[in-house]
C-alpha cells in the first residue's frame, strides 16, 4: 500500500519545481501572448483593452514595415545558413584530415561562438566604423586599393545587413563545424579504405559515403540553423537598431520595438506568433521530407 | 610515392586551416588590441595591431570607475544562482520523464520540445507582465527565475537521454533493498551523471552570464545591471571610447573562454549529444 502511494505520487514531486518553472514562465506566457494578440492592448491600469480578434495579424499583413523585416529576416536565413553549412563541413572535412593539432584548429574556430553577441556586435560595428580608420575600410582603401571612399556601412540597408550577415556567418562556423567534426569521427574508417581499393577518389567518397552517412546531423544542423536564422535579432538591435528608417529590421527586432518603444503590445505579440507559426511549418517540413533518404 | 603524397596533402591542410583560422581570430585579436591602447590612438590613421604604447588603464578605468567590478559580481552571482537552481530541477524533471510513467507524460515531453522551437522573445510580453505583477522587475531575483525556466526545455532534453542509458540494476537493488526513489537519484543516479551534469551546468551558467534582452527589458537602476547590459549601455554612452569598451568586454568573456578551454569535453559531448541521437 505505502509503495503503490509511493508510485504514484513520487513521479510527481520530482516533476513539481520544474514544471511549476516551466508552466508559469513558459507556457502560461506563451498562451497569454495569443490572447494579447487578440487585443487593442492598452497598458494603462484601468483602461479597457477592445478585443480585435485577428485583428493585429491583419494589420501585419498590411504593414510595410513588416514586410521589409520579414524580407530580411529570410535574407539573412537564406544567406546565413548555407554559408555557415559549406564553410563548417570544410573545416571539419579538412580537420577530420589532420594527423594532430585539432583541438587546437578547433577552439580557434570556436572562440566566436562563445562569445557573447553583445561584445561581437559591438566589435563589429566598430571593425565597419564608417570612417576611414575603421579597419575594414582601411584595408579596403588602402591595403587593398578596392574602393576610392571610405563605405558609410552603417547609413544605408545593403551594407549594413552585409555587416549584419558577415556576423552571423563569422560567429556560427565553429557550432556547426564541431557537430560535423563529431559525426565524421563517428564513420568507419574501413568504409573509405574500401571505397578506396575500388578507385574511388576523395570528392567521390565524400559525395557517396560521408554525405548520406552524415544525413541525420545535416539535417539536424540544418533545422537548428534555419530556427536560429529566423530568431535573428540581437545583433540587428545593437548594430544598427533596425535602422536607417526600419530597412534593417528584422521580424524579431521589429516585434521588440514595437512593444517596448511604442507600448503595441496586441501588435507586437501577433508578429511574434506569425514568426512562431512560420518556424514551426519550416522546420516540421524540413524534418518530414529532409529526415529519411528518399526510398528508390 | 602514396606517402609523399600524403604529407604533402596534410601541410596544404595546415596552411588553409590556419587561414581560416586567422580570418575567425584576427577580429577578436583586434578587440584585444584596442583594449590595450590609449584612448588618444583609438580609431587613428592607419590602424594598428600593436599598440605603440600599451596600457592597462582601460581596465583599471573600466574596474574602478565605472563600475564593472559590480556588475561582474550582477552577474556571478545571478549566473551562479541560475546554474544551480537549474541542474538541480531540470535533472529532478529529466528523471521523472526517463523513470517514471505517469498520466501526461508524453504530453510534457512534446510541450518542452514545442518550447525548444519557439522564438524565446515571443514570450517577452507576457514575462515582463508577469514579473511587474510578482513584483520582480528591476531585480536579479526575476532575472534568475525567468532564467531558470528558459533553460529547463534544453537542459532535461540533454539530461533524460542520459538517464535513459543508465543501468537499472543498481536502482532496482536499492528498491530491494528498501530505498525509495529519492536515494536512487541522490545516491545513484546524480554521481553517475556527473558528465552530462557537468554539460548542463556549462550551457546553463553561459547562456544566464550572456543574456541580454530580458535584463534590458526588466533591470532600470543603473546598480543592478549585468555584464551585457553594462557594456551595451557603456558603449552607447561612451561612443568612441572603444578602448574602454573593449577592456569591460574581455573582462566579460575572460571566464567564458577560461571555462570553455578546461571544460572543452564536456561543451563538445553536449553539442554532439543532440545531434548524433539522429
Amino acid at each position: 500500500m505505502a509503495s503503490s502511494r509511493r508510485f504514484f505520487v513520487t513521479p510527481y514531486l520530482f516533476l513539481l519545481p520544474g514544471l511549476l518553472f516551466f508552466a508559469v514562465f513558459l507556457i502560461y506566457p506563451l498562451v497569454e501572448a495569443f490572447r494579447i494578440s487578440l487585443y487593442d492592448w492598452k497598458i494603462m491600469p484601468g483602461v479597457v483593452s477592445p478585443f480585435v480578434g485577428l485583428g493585429n495579424y491583419v494589420r501585419a499583413f498590411h504593414d510595410d514595415t513588416f514586410w521589409i523585416a520579414l524580407r530580411n529576416t529570410v535574407l539573412y536565413t537564406a544567406v546565413t545558413v548555407p554559408a555557415q553549412m559549406v564553410l563548417a563541413m570544410i573545416v571539419a572535412v579538412w580537420l577530420d584530415a589532420l594527423p594532430r593539432g585539432r583541438v587546437v584548429y578547433r577552439t580557434l574556430y570556436y572562440i566566436p561562438v562563445i562569445t557573447s553577441w553583445v561584445v561581437v556586435s559591438l566589435l563589429f560595428r566598430y571593425l565597419f566604423d564608417s570612417s576611414e580608420a575603421g579597419l575594414v575600410n582601411y584595408v579596403l582603401m588602402h591595403i587593398l586599393h578596392v574602393i576610392a571612399q571610405p563605405i558609410p556601412w552603417m547609413q544605408e540597408a545593403g551594407p549594413a545587413l552585409i555587416v549584419i550577415m558577415l556576423l552571423g556567418i563569422w560567429k556560427g562556423i565553429g557550432w556547426s563545424m564541431i557537430i560535423f567534426v563529431a559525426a565524421l569521427q563517428a564513420i568507419p574508417i574501413e568504409l573509405h579504405e574500401a571505397a578506396s581499393i575500388d578507385g574511388a577518389n576523395a570528392w567521390q567518397r565524400f559525395v557517396r559515403i560521408t554525405l548520406p552517412l552524415m544525413r541525420p546531423t545535416v539535417v539536424f544542423v540544418l533545422v537548428m540553423l534555419v530556427i536560429g536564422g529566423f530568431n535573428v535579432f540581437l545583433s540587428i538591435y545593437l548594430i544598427t537598431g533596425g535602422g536607417p528608417l526600419h530597412r534593417t529590421e528584422s521580424v524579431l527586432t521589429y516585434m521588440y520595438n514595437e512593444a517596448f518603444n511604442f507600448l503595441e503590445f496586441g501588435y507586437a505579440s501577433a508578429i511574434s506568433y506569425i514568426l512562431a507559426i512560420i518556424i514551426f511549418v519550416i522546420s516540421f517540413l524540413q524534418i518530414k521530407f529532409l529526415r529519411n533518404p528518399v526510398e528508390v | 610515392m602514396r606517402k609523399k603524397r600524403s604529407r604533402l596533402v596534410h601541410l596544404l591542410l595546415y596552411v588553409l586551416l590556419t587561414a581560416g583560422a586567422v580570418g575567425m581570430i584576427v577580429p577578436m585579436l583586434y578587440m584585444v588590441s584596442t583594449a590595450f591602447t590609449g584612448q588618444t590612438y583609438v580609431l587613428e590613421l592607419p590602424p594598428t595591431f600593436i599598440p605603440k604604447e600599451p596600457t592597462l588603464q582601460n581596465f583599471v578605468d573600466a574596474w574602478q570607475s565605472n563600475n564593472f567590478s559590480l556588475y561582474f559580481g550582477n552577474s556571478l552571482v545571478v549566473a551562479v544562482s541560475t546554474t544551480l537552481l537549474s541542474v538541480l530541477i531540470s535533472s529532478m524533471f529529466a528523471y521523472a520523464l526517463a523513470r517514471f510513467k505517469f498520466v501526461g507524460r508524453e504530453m510534457i515531453f512534446y510541450a518542452l520540445m514545442l518550447t525548444l522551437m519557439i522564438p524565446s522573445l515571443m514570450l517577452i510580453i507576457p514575462q515582463f507582465m508577469l514579473a511587474k505583477t510578482l513584483g520582480l522587475l528591476d531585480s536579479l531575483t526575476g532575472l534568475v527565475l525567468v532564467y531558470v525556466a528558459m533553460n529547463i526545455p534544453l537542459n532535461v532534453f540533454l539530461l533524460r537521454g542520459f538517464f535513459e542509458q543508465l543501468p537499472r540494476d543498481l536502482e532496482e537493488a536499492v528498491l530491494i533493498d528498501g530505498g525509495g526513489y529519492w536515494t536512487i537519484f541522490f545516491r545513484i543516479a546524480l554521481p553517475l551523471s556527473t558528465p552530462a551534469l557537468a554539460t548542463v551546468a556549462i550551457f546553463t551558467f553561459l547562456a544566464a552570464w550572456d543574456e541580454f534582452t530580458w535584463a534590458l527589458t526588466v533591470i532600470n537602476s543603473p546598480l543592478k545591471r549585468t555584464l551585457p547590459i553594462a557594456i551595451a549601455a557603456f558603449q552607447g554612452e561612451h561612443l568612441t571610447q572603444w578602448g574602454l569598451v573593449f577592456a569591460a568586454s574581455l573582462i566579460a568573456i575572460a571566464p567564458v573562454v577560461v571555462v570553455f578551454i578546461t571544460l572543452q569535453r564536456y561543451f563538445v559531448k553536449g553539442l554532439t549529444s543532440g545531434a548524433l541521437r539522429g
